[in-house]
């Protein structure tokens, strides 16, 4: 199909919009780590023996490993001395209410679309939301604590529930896991941390906002999120980052556990700052989230719009331990200009009869390389266990690529697995078929891509589908001629 | 990622051996660049080592089995009691054509039949060739690039001492297939043949090549063989390879191959035998519109492994290729399958097709699968999909409704998966023996005959 350059290129430069810088006083350690900056961190937040402890395990460890080189992106070798470990927005007296939020951090989120005030809030939507290091705010906390749910920031939550905390912390995710889940685990500055008791079917939708905003720093933070029996959560997050020349690392870890018959639905819309046109720039996502499916049929189920960032390393995965228990992957990535995701899932079936469904679909467009890896193993226990994997590859332009890495294992005969993938471009015949129809190219192609990923759409919350799809509407702007 | 973590004293063995090399082909006068090459297998060898199971591309074949055997190369035949009744015995016998047979990795003229094929179609031994048209087989062995069997293909370069070569010049058709027999004495263990064979089909010329690995005696045997095939533009040529060595031996298996533009390639693979197999396929489509088909099928038992690793790299447009591999595993048996299609920048309009099924017969056998698609081009139909799993209990029922009993249906459905491959050779002598076979092996396997008496879940 031709692609005029013109367009291209006006597709090529489409903005991103959240690359503003808020003037707020933080407050940074300088750059560079070592166990005394490890103690430092801990000690701001007053944190208990326990936790630094396992801090300073994770920091031994970590020291011993080596960074991956398997994934498929290619990027210069980050100095991990030269990055900031801890920076907050300056803290006034501690918040009595919301409505002493630093007006200009409140601007902010404000400027983002993410309102901390509760009574200007259209929908039921409890958000915390985490500025660099630290967590800024966290609405509707008392009408959560009515239906006994905790929700806050992780470091309110290492004061008030440490209890939880210890038990929970690192099972899903030990710190002995991978290069970046170590360092996490060493560093981690805060995060958001919800436990939903038994029985409860959370009223409204959980969220976090992250905005890394302070020039050089490493966002490292930790969502624990723990679902009791029979109880229901639907969890959202979103993220963005200012427009700088230099990258910026994000190593966040994602826990999640659902005990007997608890069901967590976490979805994610990932815009962080891509770099320009040329790559320069732009914020390294290297995040390891993992689901625990630990009690019988439970379930967890992850959904991914991947828009953003320079580079992405995620692989949002399932342990399903429990018997009769789900898994279910949800996954858009769309790499533009030189953006590189390696992106994809983990389902890990132990318990009898446990399902798992994995639908990913990648689109590529400018220079982008967008490659799908995916584990589906069946362990001798998983009696009777089922994998559905579908992951297909839209291709835009002549310049990107699109690859996919399954890696499928089985050691039980009863298990069945099916795996199907697909590459293909928007057709010409598509194109003309709506032409045809008085459909304009663009609204066309905006149609084929929104019908490309509309499974995944389906399963986001109806808030983040609408934005989900304007945001691939943007990025794709003149995209074909 | 380094393969290569322990020190190179371990590689020793595989390195001491290559003294009597040197010798038998100081006395055989080969020529100088032949040693040079040897050389520089040895040196690249000893530079990295056999690969670990840290190593991506073995991930889930572990060599230290082989790195275990002694190490015992055969430089110079040594006299064998190997007799035309024991070839009789193997399948394939009844094939007519053309035969040549190699025990350990040296030709043996007596148990060949080699007629004239014509003037210029040229089939004979590497070594004879060595001797008569050094020039051409240096070029050969030359414009050779590495592939991602890097270690065994060095030890081949070093080790190998007979082979294949086979030239059909332009525009000739070779009626009848032609026939490889490659024989383990399995006398003793750690006995190592290197077979190296070099198949060149020129533009629009036609042939059908197969390849047959066999043991005659029980022993930890180590075959490292190594194809190159070169088709021409417009040629046509099958390729099968057909694995069948004894329940000790030790098989790796090279095919790599490059086809030139309009060519039709079809290569099938068929991993029977041996206690550890692999088979590394890599396919260059290195000029527009041709099509190619790989094609295997894997039956293994007890603690066997096999493995096959394929790459098909579409550098060029307009090509098709289509890869089926289907694998049949009981008892505590793996079956490993790595499958790498990349569509390089400008090759548009490719049609690329990949699939690996599996059937698993019992409770502890396994399979890892990693069908993987690298794509640098927009314009290309890339798919690709694996299952895993038992017979269909809903075919098995749809038999059983119509008055089979259901160790005849269980038996109809597994014929069925090996037949998809099987019905993909196209010379009909090979295809007709190697179903018969398949069918004989599989009906010898418990696991296919049986589990009819355990309640079927």
């Amino acid at each position: 199909m031709s692609t005029p350059q013109s367009t291209i290129d006006q597709f090529v430069q489409s903005d991103y919009k959240y690359g503003f810088v808020s003037d707020i006083e933080t407050e940074a350690l300088p750059p560079g780590l070592d166990e005394e900056v490890i103690r430092t961190i801990s000690a701001k937040k007053g944190e208990p023996e326990f936790l630094l402890q396992w801090r300073l395990r994770s920091y031994r460890h970590w020291l011993t490993m080596t960074e991956p080189s398997w994934p498929k992106a290619t990027y210069p070798p980050i100095d991990y001395q030269k990055i900031i470990y801890y920076a907050a927005p300056k803290p006034k007296a501690r918040l009595e209410s919301l409505d002493e939020v630093d007006p200009e951090l409140r601007r902010t989120f404000d400027k983002l679309g993410i309102s901390l005030d509760e009574q200007k809030r259209l929908t039921g939507v409890a958000v915390d939301a985490v500025m660099d290091s630290v967590s800024v705010a966290t609405t509707f906390r008392k009408e959560l604590a009515k239906h006994g749910i905790v929700f806050c920031s992780f470091s309110d939550a290492v004061r008030e529930h440490p209890d939880l905390v210890e038990k929970y912390l690192g099972t899903v995710v030990p710190y002995t896991d991978n290069f970046f889940a170590a360092l996490n685990s060493a560093v981690f500055s805060d995060g958001s941390f919800c436990y939903v008791p038994k029985g409860v079917l959370c009223p409204m939708e959980l969220s976090t906002y992250f905005r890394i905003n302070t020039a050089n720093t490493g966002q490292f933070e930790r969502t624990l999120l723990v679902a009791d029996e029979g109880s229901y959560v639907s969890y959202l997050e979103g993220c963005t980052a200012p427009m700088r020349d230099e990258n910026q690392l994000h190593a966040a870890v994602v826990e999640l556990i659902a005990l007997g018959s608890a069901e967590i639905k976490y979805s994610t819309v990932q815009n962080w700052y891509p770099g320009d046109k040329d790559g320069k720039g732009g914020i390294y996502n290297f995040v390891t989230k993992r689901g625990l499916c630990r009690g019988r049929g439970s379930k967890i189920s992850w959904t991914q719009v991947e828009t953003g960032s320079a580079i992405t390393w995620k692989y949002p995965g399932c342990v399903l331990l429990g018997d009769d228990s789900v898994g279910e992957f949800y996954s858009v990535a769309l790499t533009n200009h030189r953006q590189q995701a390696d992106t994809g899932t983990k389902m890990i079936h132990v318990g009898k009869n446990t399902r798992s469904t994995i639908v990913s679909k990648g689109i590529s467009a400018g220079r982008g390389q967008n490659s799908y890896r995916g584990l589906v193993q069946m362990r001798p226990t998983a009696t009777g266990a089922r994998n559905f994997s579908q992951c297909d590859s839209l291709l835009i332009g002549d310049q990107c690529g699109a690859h996919t890495f399954p890696y499928i294992e089985v050691k039980n005969p009863t298990a069945q697995i099916e795996h199907e993938a697909s590459t293909s471009k928007i057709g010409e015949d598509q194109i003309f078929y709506c032409n045809q129809r008085g459909l304009s190219k663009q609204d066309a192609v905006n149609l084929i891509v929104n019908g490309f990923c509309k499974e995944v759409f389906r399963e986001l919350p109806m808030e983040f589908a609408v934005e989900a799809q304007k945001l691939l509407g943007v990025s794709l702007e003149g995209s074909v001629g | 990622m380094d393969a290569n973590d322990s020190p190179p004293a371990r590689l020793g063995r595989f390195v001491e051996a290559f003294g009597s090399v040197t010798e038998a082909a100081a006395s055989a006068r080969e020529p100088h660049w032949m040693l040079a090459i040897r050389k520089a297998g040895l040196a690249r060898f000893a530079d990295q080592g056999l690969p670990t199971l840290r190593h991506e591309d073995w991930r889930f074949t572990n060599l230290a089995p082989i790195e275990a055997l002694p190490f015992r190369p055969l430089p110079r035949p040594e006299p064998r009691a190997v007799t035309v009744a024991d070839l009789d015995r193997l399948p394939l016998a009844g094939m007519s054509g053309l035969r040549l047979v190699f025990v350990d990795g040296h030709f043996e003229p007596e148990l060949s039949r080699i007629e004239a094929l014509g003037e210029q179609i040229q089939v004979c031994s590497l070594s004879q060739t060595l001797r008569t048209d050094g020039a051409w087989l240096e070029q050969q062995l030359a414009s050779w690039h590495e592939g991602q069997d890097r270690a065994f293909r060095a030890l081949n370069d070093a080790y190998c001492t007979d082979g294949m070569v086979l030239r059909v010049p332009a525009g000739v058709a070779v009626a009848e297939p032609i026939h490889a027999v490659f024989l383990s004495s399995g006398s003793e263990a750690g006995l190592a043949s290197h077979p190296r064979n070099v198949l060149v089909a020129e533009a629009n010329s036609q042939v059908t090549v197969v390849e047959q690995y066999a043991s005659l005696g029980g022993a930890a045997t180590f075959t490292n063989t190594l194809t190159q095939l070169v088709a021409g533009e417009g040629a046509q040529v099958e390729h099968v390879r057909f694995q069948d060595e004894g329940p000790e031996a030790f098989h790796m298996g090279a095919l790599r191959a490059v086809a030139a533009g309009s060519a039709q390639l079809a290569a099938h693979s068929f991993a029977l035998g041996a206690r550890l197999s692999r088979q590394n396929i890599g396919l260059t489509l290195a000029g527009p519109g041709l099509e190619a088909i790989l094609n295997g099928l894997y039956v293994t038992t007890e603690k066997r492994l096999a493995d096959h690793h394929m790459v098909v790299d579409h550098a060029q447009p307009h090509c098709a290729s289509h890869e089926y591999f289907n694998g049949i595993l009981s008892g505590q048996s793996r079956g490993v399958f790595h499958g790498r299609i990349l569509v390089r920048p400008g090759a548009q309009k490719t049609d690329a097709k990949q699939t690996n099924k599996n059937l698993l017969l019992s409770s502890s056998a396994s399979v890892n699968t990693k069908p993987q698609l690298e794509i640098y081009a927009d314009d290309v139909k890339c798919t690709h999909g694996a299952t895993i799993g038992q017979l269909n209990p809903e075919s098995v029922f749809y038999l059983r409704a119509r008055g089979l009993p259901i160790e005849t249906a269980r038996r109809m459905l597994i014929h069925a998966f090996a037949g998809e491959i099987i019905d993909r050779v196209r010379c009909g002598p090979i295809r007709q023996a190697l179903d018969r076979l398949v069918w004989d092996r599989l009906e010898r396997d418990a696991q296919v005959r049986l589990d009819a008496s355990r309640p079927h879940d």
